[in-house]
């Protein structure tokens, strides 16, 4: 499948989400903010990084950008669409995912292996690992506490909108210890770990990462 | 301004400088931004409006921030 990655100014893991998609096993492409053109792409990734230097609240800026139009209409359609870290931010900013990201409660800024647990397998980006099965991989934000308000925050967690879930410690004061959330579609993921940094032997703390590149095409196949 | 319910971090560590400098009393810190924003001709309504709105599609996000809007001449 062709999975466009789009870059924003101040984006740092664009080129290792383009990787982790090739390893995956599918074609990566490479999409610009300014371009409101996705080029044809059957999914895509929104990378980490500080895009815009965090200016105003992180994401607030990217999520006007014009690829990002194309992005949040493509979404709403049904198109695959996963955040990593500021990723993340970008599409809470959108609207597309509920709830914010705040701050780290501890006020600095973590980088840690972080075990987390796949709470939904359902989604388009999870379903190549089992319900509760346990991974590891980087964990690097300042402003990774996922939250919501009390209702919200019920809804989701009712509807199962919840992906995945610190185990071991609550690295940023997340509520609920939440790591990664979904819509009520299922296409739309965003997640504060980076699986794309544990995709190879040679680097990072695994291959714990790769199922989030490998669901598109074991779904379509499926 | 932060809601109320949400957890403010930069505020927390101001509340905890204050007494380290002598400041007592401050029982809580909350820590919001403030925008100037400059307009050509007469603040009408249909421009208070549109102040409005910037407020609440870029210069906040209302899923955890409140806002007001005051026109200073």
């Amino acid at each position: 499948m062709k999975i466009g990655v789009v870059t924003f100014p101040g984006s740092l893991d664009d080129v290792d989400a383009q990787r982790a998609v090739r390893i995956g096993g599918n074609e990566a492409v490479a999409l610009w903010h300014g371009d409101a053109d996705l080029k044809g792409v059957d999914a895509v990734i929104l990378p980490g990084g500080f895009s815009y230097g965090d200016y105003l609240r992180c994401g607030a800026i990217s999520r006007f950008a014009p690829a990002m139009g194309k992005v949040v209409e493509a979404a709403r359609a049904g198109m695959p669409v996963l955040g990593i870290c500021n990723g993340f931010q970008i599409l809470c900013e959108s609207h597309l995912l509920p709830g914010a990201l705040i701050r780290n409660d501890h006020r600095k800024f973590v980088c840690r292996d972080q075990l987390l647990r796949i709470e939904n397998n359902r989604t388009a980006w999870t379903s190549a690992y089992d319900q509760g099965q346990e991974i590891r991989v980087v964990l690097k934000n300042g402003e990774g506490g996922f939250v919501a308000d009390t209702e919200t925050l019920a809804r989701i967690e009712g509807e199962g909108q919840v992906v995945a879930r610190y185990l071991e410690v609550n690295p940023n004061g997340s509520l609920n210890d939440i790591a990664g959330v979904t819509n009520e579609r299922g296409n739309v993921v965003g997640l504060m770990p980076h699986p794309e940094h544990a995709v190879e032997e040679l680097t990072g703390s695994g291959l714990d990462g790769l199922g989030f590149f490998t669901s598109l095409v074991e779904g379509a196949f499926a | 301004m932060p809601k109320p319910e949400i957890l403010d971090p930069q505020g927390k560590a101001v509340q905890g400088a204050l007494p380290r400098l002598g400041f007592t009393g401050v029982t809580d810190v909350r820590q919001g931004k403030r925008f100037e924003i400059e307009l050509e001709g007469e603040v009408t309504d249909a421009v208070l409006a549109e102040v409005e709105k910037m407020a609440e599609t870029l210069l906040s996000n209302p899923v955890i921030e409140n806002y007001t809007v005051s026109v200073e001449q």
